[in-house]
């Protein structure tokens, strides 16, 4: 009996698992204009982070670049320990095995049905016989609570069942990290909530890492493990929801209590964020 | 201070024609790429995918094409007969009609129907992708757009362009020749046979080498402007213009082109 508590008590620590996503001195400039300056984020597997910030603050740039539809002009992004910002070709689409995207609209190709939708990345990335993608299928649709809805096309579902469809879509093929772009736009409260519940499921039930987009704040605080947030390209603060909540900072305040930004507006600076000069 | 004006905005447009230019000939190349390159790959150009849309160019466009064909075949015999009567040469009637619809108007009618049915459907469809987040979805999922959207239509285009002009060919002529016959009250197997005597295998060659440049035309030009949409449903419809326009002007200049490079 000592003899394993002393074993037990002499063994070193376990090594900290390495990051799911490690974001370094992230640039990105759309022309001439710079719209994210020098961001560092790490996300640590398993944890829902939660990116908010008003309109304009770069979050839908930051996830664009985080889900490698846009390359930054400087630094890195490391997912799940690969420099994504290095990777071409057959690499990159590894990679993007092991990561699902549910986007703002849901994106869902109207010309397919529902449970065709949810086949395609299995069908493309997979050798599995028709037979069992449609097992796949059906089983993907159970975890959204859309049973028995696989032969409707998207154009004949609602707001709220298009975006769990495209969920559905996004853990298609069990990625380890999972991006979410504005879950909850446009949808009404008890939709939202139930998405919310989704969310928080996949990441309890499928251990996955998830980055949620958002500018709605009873759903980031729901849902959120960490959250970060973004002001005109610069991370204003990265915590736990009571440590964002208990912010000093008058931006982050504003942006929490919803109140109208104030800032003088620089006439210069707004006719050069117009014409695009530096 | 016009002048000037004229000559920026004229600048602005030679460079974005050129931009244009270079990237119409990288989306053909990277199509070539994926059709000859992706099954090697794991990503092949789904057959399916390109019998689709083989349907929708080509067996849906069947019953416009012959009705269309049947009246081009019709006015040439007509202009024909009216032209030869002058000279009292009607009976040569066979000759011009043969030649000319082989030649060049069936691949032209062919081409234009195709650009303007086909054509506007895969700009107003890549547009619509692209505005709806669709190809952005593609992309995410590990696919590339070129791959599964570009190279199908092309690949259908190259197939079915040829075939309807040979079918076009057929009803054209056939068209021509009950009128010629029933005019001139000779029979239409003999101007079948006449015509038959007239052309050759390269005049038939002639009309499907363009068909198929037409072919690459049209699903370049539509996949080009399907892709530099900007803005929401305004610019789908934009582009679905502008690709209708450019593919047909290209269809006609290069036809220009090619038959004086290759008839003289």
């Amino acid at each position: 009996m000592n003899a394993v508590l002393d074993t037990a008590l002499t063994r070193a620590p376990a090594p900290p698992a390495p990051a799911a996503i490690e974001v370094r001195d992230l640039d990105a400039h759309y022309g001439q204009t710079q719209v994210l300056f020098g961001l560092n984020l790490t996300v640590h597997p398993g944890e829902i982070m939660v990116i908010m910030g008003g309109s304009g603050s770069g979050k839908s740039t930051f996830l664009r670049h985080l889900i490698v539809l846009e390359q930054p002009t400087g630094g890195s992004i490391h997912l799940l320990g690969q420099d994504v910002t290095q990777l071409r070709g057959l690499e990159l689409l590894d990679q993007r095995r092991r990561m699902g995207v549910a986007f703002q609209g849901g994106a869902l190709f109207s010309s397919l049905s529902v449970a065709e939708n949810i086949k395609l990345p299995l069908r493309e990335h997979t050798r599995l016989d028709e037979q069992t993608m449609d097992i796949m299928a059906r089983m993907k649709l159970e975890v959204v609570n859309l049973s028995g809805f696989g032969d409707l096309m998207p154009s004949e579902l609602s707001g709220g069942m298009l975006k769990r469809a495209a969920v559905a879509r996004a853990i298609a093929t069990d990625p380890q990290l999972l991006f979410f772009d504005e879950p909850s736009a446009g949808l009404d409260p008890a939709v939202s909530a139930a998405l919310d519940e989704l969310i928080l499921r996949l990441r309890d039930a499928m251990r996955m890492t998830i980055v949620v987009v958002t500018h709605e704040i009873h759903s980031a605080f729901t849902i959120a493990d960490r959250i970060t947030i973004l002001d005109r390209g610069h991370i204003l603060e990265v915590g736990t929801p009571d440590e964002v909540r208990q912010s000093k900072n008058a931006r982050i305040q504003g942006l929490l209590n919803r109140r109208p930004d104030e800032t003088p507006l620089d006439p210069d600076a707004y006719l050069r964020r117009l014409t695009g000069e530096a | 201070m016009p002048m000037i004006g004229f000559l920026e905005q004229a600048g602005r447009r030679s460079v974005r024609a050129l931009d244009e230019a270079g990237y119409a000939t990288a989306l053909f190349g990277e199509s070539l790429f994926w059709t000859l390159i992706g099954p090697h790959r794991r990503q092949p150009v789904r057959i399916g995918m390109v019998v689709a849309q083989m349907m929708e160019i080509g067996i849906l466009a069947l019953p416009i094409a012959t009705m269309l064909s049947a009246a081009i075949g019709f006015m040439l015999a007509v202009q024909s007969l009216y032209s030869l009567g002058l000279f009292g040469a009607e009976s040569f009637a066979h000759v011009g009609i043969a030649l000319a619809l082989t030649r060049e108007f069936s691949p032209l009618i062919v081409g234009i129907l195709v650009a303007g049915r086909s054509g506007s459907a895969l700009a107003a469809r890549l547009s619509s992708m692209t505005i709806n987040q669709e190809v952005d979805a593609l992309r995410a999922i590990g696919i590339n757009p070129v791959r599964y959207l570009v190279a199908p239509a092309l690949l259908a285009m190259l197939i079915m362009l040829p075939a309807l002009t040979m079918w076009s060919n057929l009803v054209g002529m056939s068209a021509a020749g009950l009128f010629v016959s029933a005019s001139l009250e000779t029979t239409f197997s003999s101007f079948v046979a006449n015509s038959a005597d007239v052309l050759s295998s390269s005049d038939l060659t002639h009309g499907l080498v363009k068909s198929a440049i037409f072919a690459v035309l049209i699903a370049i030009v539509a996949s080009v402007n399907g892709s530099l949409v900007a803005g929401g449903a305004d610019g789908v419809g934009r582009v679905t213009t502008r690709a209708v326009v450019h593919a047909i002007s290209a269809i006609i200049v290069t036809d220009m082109i090619f038959g004086f490079l290759t008839t003289r």
